[in-house]
This record gives structure tokens, sequence and C-alpha cells, in this order.
């Protein structure tokens, strides 16, 4: 199945660079991000991230104007550093940069520097955490953003001084609720570990916890220090480059071994982190996950009558696509076509690598008996994926709230997952990884197709 | 359980002192910020003859301050020309800036069958890359232009400058015209940059510029009516625009054209048939209304739809202008007929929210505007700022000749205009004019937000998240408004907070039918038990709520 291409983006799949850093400073405690730019661009990506999380969200700006698009926006840089030290009383500042501060070429890490010189100078030596990334929204989604941030804070302040019983887990973006489950089963196999960023509080904190400037929760600075001298770091990612990779940073830097597998999503990939848990830490995996994992593969069985040969459209980030078609698959839906806004080059490696003897084949085009395999494509927007889905014969779709045109007039349920979900309620709270993450979005969508089926019938069956 | 009433034993209003709340907000503040911010807090007090305290407005926010603000390509792109739906706006730049300014502002629109162009849903964008930047975007643009036209065949194509563009130096004015010349289509630019002007303010007057000087004025056609008026500063926000269109029908009065709600290309560029412009939002709007009394002769008013009495106010006003007894008993008639439920419901929800205080900071007139809403639910506004306004907005136009024209505002273009040498014409006389400004009738004026508030409310312009919370621990309002990105901070402290640039998911609020919307809302919102559930800071510890008391 070929895609048309297009000189312009129509209906884009991705967000810019510097939203996905902003995410990730925001799960660093005491941590406000801020833009080295306009304001608008703090101003539209707060208003998008609160709209999905609905919970505030603050970003700081160095509104910037014509002038300093002119000559330089170091000392607005610097009155801002200096304003946010001062009324938030922040313990990190993660400054991204913009369009605007990449074009004109600012120096961040020398601004920052000769900031901090200043500051001793003037007799204040203690400092918040400062730490700078280059964040051009020109190049990469907001995924490479997000991964530059994290890379960017351990590289910025984790340390190997002291070598520390702990594992590096570097989960990349997932939901409050993903992060909070991830935080339960290492606690539950006994391994303390790093989560890197954790914004399972900052971005869904309970009422009224939060009437400090900054919301508690985040990853503790101290703990990303000692990021450097851990026993071994998980990176979730099958498309992460090596540049943006904190892991491979940590092991290169400091020697702390890596473990790099995809999101884990369904049975497969979960198996994958629960097994690397276990070898971690000598502990065998606790009955709760046996006993979900069991319930997991009971349900796959139990729901395989209404699931298999179903046909899905899956999109979004890379790496989030690479779960959900690994899931897909292991239950007998056939992935017809995967598709990304990212362009990281390892997009079909990976989703081959997880559709490989197991995905059932996409049957081909109507009135041929040939089989054809899932179409997977790179720097999709919604006008190709539209394109492409009107000819697929979909039966779902499954990614984020950008796709409900389509799903609209393709007349078929859309499973909604990731980011951004701008027109459901409990975005934050939607659970992905692990078995008891795709036992909820297995119910999702087989609920999903009973209720589409039990929708067309003109009759109002209540026993499906 | 802390109970509702205990929320709602807000302080006795009278015991706080409005300049010790100045002196606290500003406190905390480095002596620079606090000197500038101290011209942005004003502590209202309406002389005789009207004149409202001097406020520092339009002016740039401080870095690492958070703002409400946005920037120059959301006012032109995201406000004004947004809610267009026939024809294509491109977004020439990064995908950020496009993405997040798709369909986010809930403006609705209603084409009139299935089959009639409406990229509303859609985002175009260049979605410029590395090597565009270092090699420019130009031909990039040209193609995209090309692409557009060639799969959508839309009547205009507009394009929109994003913050890199203007530093690469693409010349989009000089591409959107030789596409113009080749498609054959009304194909322009704008450069709205987002570094431009102080925030999003900037970008309604360039959007306001490149409307006049592309589209306004093209087609010649006139529309049947007798009362033919242009609505401007009406942006259908969660069909507010539905409302007023319903109730000016009702009344015989034919809309020629909105700006820019549920509009269209053909709307603009026939705009100036009109024989009134009427104004909604006057910070977002009025340099098109200017311009188009000076070069076509049609003169402007300001109205507010906003609340009932506003609205009514509004429609007498209009047929004031047309001067014709007929329009005046159909007003009047149509006036009588929709206050009756607006009564029927404003008795009701006053039970209830009497007495109770609201704050607004939003916008460029709703802060405004929505205190009529309030007052006509018997709730009063103790608090109000704008977030983008400049100060004729707050002070009333009487002191645009007093406005130092700062250097971010010189860079955005003021046009020259002369009157059409075919098509101006004066729709009043002097001597008509002058016969109904004895009558007390004001063309060309808005009296600006603080000459209506209260001696003593805190006027806030620009306010900050920080002064934000300061002002809901002090004053404890019953309703805070603002817009999203205050939203979840505000009601983590327990208060509602409703918000009045994308309404929620509500709407409509202008004319009756919104009002009672509005009423209807506001009451279940202030009135939910929800809040029975939270504790304020100030509950947990009361200290904090008598701190700020004036002994």
């Amino acid at each position: 199945m070929e895609r048309s291409n297009y000189v312009s983006t129509t209906n884009a799949c991705k967000l810019c660079k510097p939203l996905g850093a902003c995410l990730a400073f925001k799960g660093i405690e005491g941590a406000v991000p801020m833009l080295h730019g306009s304001q608008g661009c703090a101003t539209y990506m707060r208003r998008y991230i609160i709209s999905h999380f609905r919970e505030p969200m603050d970003i700081a700006s160095s509104s910037l104007g014509e002038k300093h698009a002119v000559y330089g926006g170091g000392p607005n840089l610097k009155q801002g550093l200096r304003n946010i030290m001062t009324k938030y009383g922040a313990r990190l500042i993660g400054v991204a940069t913009t369009c605007l501060t990449e074009t004109i070429g600012d120096d961040v890490p020398m601004i920052v520097k000769e900031f901090k010189k200043e500051m001793g100078e003037s007799g204040l030596h203690d400092l918040p955490a400062l730490v700078t990334v280059s964040t051009p929204s020109y190049s990469g989604t907001h995924m490479e953003g997000f991964h530059a941030a994290v890379r960017a804070v351990v590289e910025q302040v984790s340390s190997n001084e002291d070598s520390a019983h702990i594992l590096n887990l570097l989960p990349g973006f997932l939901s409050p609720e993903d992060l909070r489950y991830l935080k339960e089963i290492t606690d539950d196999f006994w391994y303390p570990s790093v989560i890197l960023p954790d914004f399972s509080m900052t971005l869904d904190g309970p009422a009224l916890t939060d009437c400090e400037k900054i919301p508690g929760g985040g990853t503790p600075i101290e703990d990303i220090r000692r990021m450097g001298g851990a026993t071994a770091t998980f990176e979730f990612g099958s498309t992460l480059a090596d540049f943006n990779s904190a892991g491979k940073f940590l092991r290169d830097r400091f020697g702390v071994p890596l473990h790099q597998m995809g999101i884990p999503i369904g049975l497969r990939e979960t198996d994958v982190f629960f097994d690397a848990l276990e070898r971690l830490s000598g502990t065998a995996c606790p009955e709760k996950y046996v006993l979900e994992k069991g319930r997991l593969i009971d349900s796959y069985v139990d729901a395989h009558k209404y699931l298999f040969g179903k046909r899905a459209v899956v999109y979004g980030e890379e790496d989030l696509v690479v779960g959900l078609t690994s899931f897909l698959s292991e239950v007998g839906i056939t992935p017809v076509l995967c598709a990304t806004g990212g362009k990281s080059g390892h997009f079909k490696t990976a989703i081959e690598r997880v559709t490989e003897g197991i995905a059932p084949p996409a049957a081909g085009p109507e009135g041929s008996s040939a089989v054809q395999p899932p179409a997977v494509y790179e720097g999709m927007d919604f006008q190709q994926i539209e394109e492409l889905a009107l000819q697929l014969s979909p039966d779902l779709l499954i990614g984020h709230s950008k796709g409900y045109p389509l799903s609209k007039k393709l007349g078929i349920p859309l499973i909604r997952v990731g980011f951004p979900i701008h027109d459901r309620f409990g975005a934050q709270r939607i659970l992905h990884v692990g078995y008891r993450g795709t036992q909820s979005l297995l119910d999702l969508i087989v609920n999903s197709i009973l209720e589409a089926h039990q929708d067309d019938s003109p009759v109002g069956y209540a026993y499906m | 359980m802390a109970a509702i009433d205990d929320r709602s034993a807000a302080p006795e209003i009278e015991s706080i002192d409005p300049n010790a709340v100045k002196k606290e907000l500003l406190s905390k503040y480095p002596t620079k910020v606090a000197r500038k911010r101290a011209k942005q807090i004003i502590i209202n007090k309406v002389g005789d003859d009207c004149a409202a305290p001097e406020i520092g407005a339009n002016s740039r926010a401080i870095p690492g301050i958070i703002t409400q603000r946005g920037c120059s390509y959301a006012g032109c792109k995201g406000v004004v020309l947004g809610p267009t739906r026939d024809f294509v706006n491109l977004t020439h730049g990064p995908i950020g800036c496009g993405f997040y300014s798709w369909l986010t502002r809930r403006n609705q629109t209603r084409p009139p069958t299935l089959e009639d162009p409406n990229f509303m849903p859609y985002c175009f964008s260049t979605d410029l890359q590395d090597e565009d930047i270092v090699f420019g975007g130009e031909k990039k643009l040209r193609a995209a232009i090309q692409e557009a036209y060639d799969i959508f065949r839309p009547k205009a194509i507009s394009v929109f400058s994003t913050c890199p563009v203007g530093l690469i130096g693409d010349d989009v004015h000089s591409v959107a015209k030789e596409m113009k010349e080749k498609l054959g289509i009304n194909v322009f630019g704008f450069s709205c940059e987002g570094y431009k002007g102080v925030s999003q303010s900037a970008g309604h007057h360039i959007a306001n510029n490149g409307i006049f000087k592309h589209v306004v004025g093209l087609d010649d056609t006139q529309k049947e009516g007798k009362y033919k008026i242009n609505l401007l500063g009406e942006y259908n926000i969660g069909g507010d625009g539905f409302e007023i269109d319903r109730v000016l029908e009702k009344c015989g009065i034919t809309t020629v054209s909105t700006f820019s709600g549920n509009s269209t290309y053909d709307q603009f560029a026939n705009a100036h048939t009109a024989d009134l412009n009427t104004i909604m939002c006057h910070r977002s709007i009025n340099y098109v209304a200017e311009m188009m009394e000076k070069k076509f002769g049609i003169p402007w008013i300001k109205v507010n739809f906003t609340g009932a009495g506003s609205a009514a106010k509004s429609l007498r006003k209009i047929a004031k202008y047309f001067d014709d007894p007929e329009l005046i008993a159909t007003v009047e008639k149509v006036i009588a007929e929709e206050m009756v439920e607006v009564e029927k419901v404003q008795a009701e929800v006053r039970q209830r929210c009497e007495g109770k205080l609201a704050m607004l900071f939003v916008g460029g007139s709703r802060a405004h505007h929505y205190q009529d809403l309030f007052a006509e639910m018997g709730m009063k506004t103790i608090s109000a700022g704008y977030e983008f306004a400049h100060r004729d907005d707050y002070e009333g136009r009487r002191v645009l000749p007093d406005i130092k024209v700062d250097a971010d505002s010189r860079n955005i273009e003021e046009l020259h205009i002369d009157p059409d040498p075919d098509r101006y014409r004066p729709r009043k006389s002097a001597e008509q004019i002058e016969e109904l400004a004895a009558k007390g009738f004001s063309f060309k004026d808005y009296e600006g937000m603080m000459p209506d508030m209260s001696d003593g409310t805190l006027v806030i312009d620009d306010i900050s998240q920080y002064e934000t919370e300061r002002m809901l621990e002090i004053y404890k309002p019953a309703i805070f408004c603002a817009g999203i990105k205050e939203k979840y901070a505000v009601q983590k402290k327990g208060i509602p907070m409703k918000q009045l640039h994308s309404y929620d998911s509500g709407g409509p609020y202008a004319g009756f039918k919104g009002a009672v919307n509005f009423y209807r809302e506001i009451d279940r919102m202030v009135n939910c038990k929800v809040w029975s559930f939270l504790k304020a800071p100030w509950q947990t510890n009361p200290e904090l709520a008598a701190t700020y008391a004036c002994e």
C-alpha cells in the first residue's frame, strides 16, 4: 500500500519538540520548565498540556520581543531565571530553547554559565540546578524533545560519586497512572528505583495538597545525582536515537549497564520487563503479577472470538505505536496501518520485530486472496493516514484525540490512548503498560467493538 | 466536613483594605519588578467626570513571571482569522504553532450544507525543517500553497508567519503575491511572527490590517436588508454568534458580516456595504472599524451582547442609529418577549447567588462584559483585569491621545487610509450625527472597564499566576474567571473557576438565551456540593484569612 507524498503537513500527527522537554522537566521534584523564546510558546504548550491532564502546568518564558530577536535574548533569560528563583523557589530550572532562539543562535549553555558566575559574584551560591536543552521545533517531534531533556538532565546533574543499589528506570512519555504502576512494580520487587521523569504527582495531584507554588512529587534531584552510580538502567523505547538516549549516556560515561526494551504493552513486551526485573533483583516475580499475567492470558482467550481478524489503524508516537502493535498482534487483531509523525528511522524495524511470526496477515484488497503486511510509515500526517485508512477498511482506530474526525468519517470506534486526549475525561489515568495496563486496554477494545456491533443493529440486543 | 457555608463566609469586603492588598501583592517582587507591577495594579476610583485612574497596560510581560499572555501569531491566526471557515489558513513555520492553534478556541461555524467548504477542522502547516531554516522556506511555501489549491480549491489562502520565518527573511508577501497571480485566487500573508508586539494584541492589529488591505471591499454586491450592520469582534465561541444572529434576525436587522465568528471570505469582501459597524470586542477589532469609516464612511458604535440588559441596550442603540420607528418598535417587542424567561431565571438564581464575589481576568473585553452578567445575578465583581488590553480598554477612549506609543507598538504597521474615490459614502450626514449626539448617542466611543467598576475594586493588568493565588487567598471569591491555564490551579484551592475564553464545554452566553445559560451554569458551579469535599487553605489555617483584613 503506497501513500501519497505532500509538501505541506495537513493535520499533523506530532507535536513540537519543546513541549516534550517541558513535560520531562515537569517530572522532576521542584522543577520549573522554562522556554527561552517568545512567550506564546509557553502559553500554547501550557494550554495544551493542561487540557490533557486537567492539572496546573507552569512553564516560564524569557518573553523575547523583536528587539531581543535582533540583539540576543541573554539578558531576558538571566532576568527570567532570577525571577523564577525568587518567586517560585525552584530547585531545578529546565531551560529549553525554541525556534526563535535556535534561529538567532543564542548560546544558552554559555548564557547560563555567565549567569551562575554573576550570581556567585553577587554572593548567591545556593542556586537551583540549571539544566539546558536544545529543542528547535524544526527538528524532530515532542518525543525527541522529551528524550533530549531527560538526557540533558542526567548529563548535567548525575554523577557516579557514590555507587548505589538502585535501578534507573527511564520510561519515556507515559501517563501518570502508568508511572504509578511502574513504581508499584519495582517496589514489589523490593528494588529501589529512580524513575525519570516522574510526573505521576505533578501532573495528577490530589486536591488541595497542591497549594505550594510548585506541586509536590517528581523525581528527587538527589536521586538523579545518584543515577551515575546505579546498578542498572532500564530504558523503554525501541526507536530511540543513541544521541538522545539517557541510558546510553549513563552507560558510556559511568558504565551503568543498560537494558533497552520496548514500552511494556502486551504480554511479550511486559514479559521482557518482568524478566529483566527478576534477573536484576534476583527475586522471583511476585505472585500478584503472576496472577495479573494469568488473568490477562485468560482474557486474551475469552476475547479472541470478538477480536480475531479485526483490522486496526494505530497512530501516534513511535514507541507507543510499537507497543500497541505488539499487543494487538497477540490478540488476533490485524494492524493494517501503523503510522507516526516521527521520523526516527527505526520505526519499521521495531514494528517488524514485534509482529514477526505473530501478526495475523492482512487480507489484500477485496477480491484478491493475497495477504499483505501492515503498512508502516513514518512522517505521517492525518491527511495521509486518512487516505490509506479509507482503502484499508479498518474496524477500529487506536491513538489520541486527533484521530476522532477520521473515526467519525469511517463510523468506527476510536480507542483513545496516549497524548493529547482532549475529548474524553481521565486521560491522566489511562493505564497502558504492564499486564494490568494491557488488561484495561483489552477490555476497552473489546467493549468498544461490542458497542459498535450493538449500535449497528436495529434491534436492542442486550446479550452479546 | 467543611461545608459550603464555610467558604461563602468570605471576609466582609469592606474590611479588606485594597491598599494593603496591593502592598502585599508587590511585597515579594524584586524592586524593579515591583515598580513595574505597581503601575499595573490599580485601586479603582472613578471621578465625577467618569475618569478612571491611569493604569499601566500593553507593556511587556516580565521574563520568568508566568503570564496568561500569548503571542502575535496566536492573536492573528488563532483569534481573528481562525474562525473563518472557507479559506485555507496556512501556517508557515515549524509544526507546533499550527498544532496548538488547531481548533482549540471552540469557535463554532455552520456551513449552509455539508457540501460547503469548512476548513476549520484542518490544520495546514509548512512544517519547516532544519534544511528550510538554513536554505530558506519560500520554495516550500510556494509548493504548499500550490498543493492547498490543488487539493482543496479554496476561495483564498492566507499565510501566517511564525518566529523563524521573519528571522530567516522569508518574504511571505511576495510569495503570496506571486501565487495570487498564478492561481487566480486571493492569496495573502501576515507577518505575525510571535516575537512581535507585547501580546496577542499585536496579532489582532496585524490581522485587521491584512484583512482590510486584501479582502474588505472586493465585492460590491448589495445584500437585501433594510438595516445592515457588521458585527465586529464576535468570535462565536460556544455559539455566541448564533444567538446574536437569532436576536438580530428577529429584530429584522441584517448582519452583512461578522468578524469573524461563523464567517466566510465573501462576508469580509462585502463588509463595506453595511451601514453600521458594531463592535463587541473593542481591543481585537477596533482598527478595522476605524479603517472602514475612513475609507467607506461607515460609522461605528460599541455594543455588548453579553448580559441580557446589555444586549437590550445594544439593540436599542442600533435601532436609534437607524432612527426608524418601525425598527424601534420591533426591537422593544423582541426585548419584551425575550426578557420574560431571562427575568424568571434571574430571580431564581439570585436567591442563591446574591452578594457573592466574582473575579475576572480575561481577554481584552470579556473581563468587562461579563461583569454585567454577574451583576444581573446579584454578584459583585471585586477585581478584574485584562490579559492583553491597552489603556483605552480600561480607562476609555478618552485617554487615546495620552497613550505613549512604545517601540513594540510602533513596529506594528499603521495603515494610511484615504476615502475610497468611488465608494466612500457617509451613512450619516454631519447634521444627523450632531443630532444623534445631542440626544446622547455616542459614536466611536468606548468608555472602558474601569468607569463601570466600583471604587475600591482592584484592577490588575496581565495578572501573574502568583498574584492570582494571593488574590484568591485574600478575597476568597465565589467564582474566578480566566482561561484553561488558570483553571486547575484555581480549583485546587477549592474555588470554582469558569473559563471565559473557551467557556469550558458550555455556551452560548451572549444574548438572551445565552444569559439564561450563564446564570444557570454559574449558579450550578457556585452552589455545587462538590466543593464541600475540598478544604481551602484558609479553612485549615484560619489565621491566613484574618491576615489581610484591615483593623
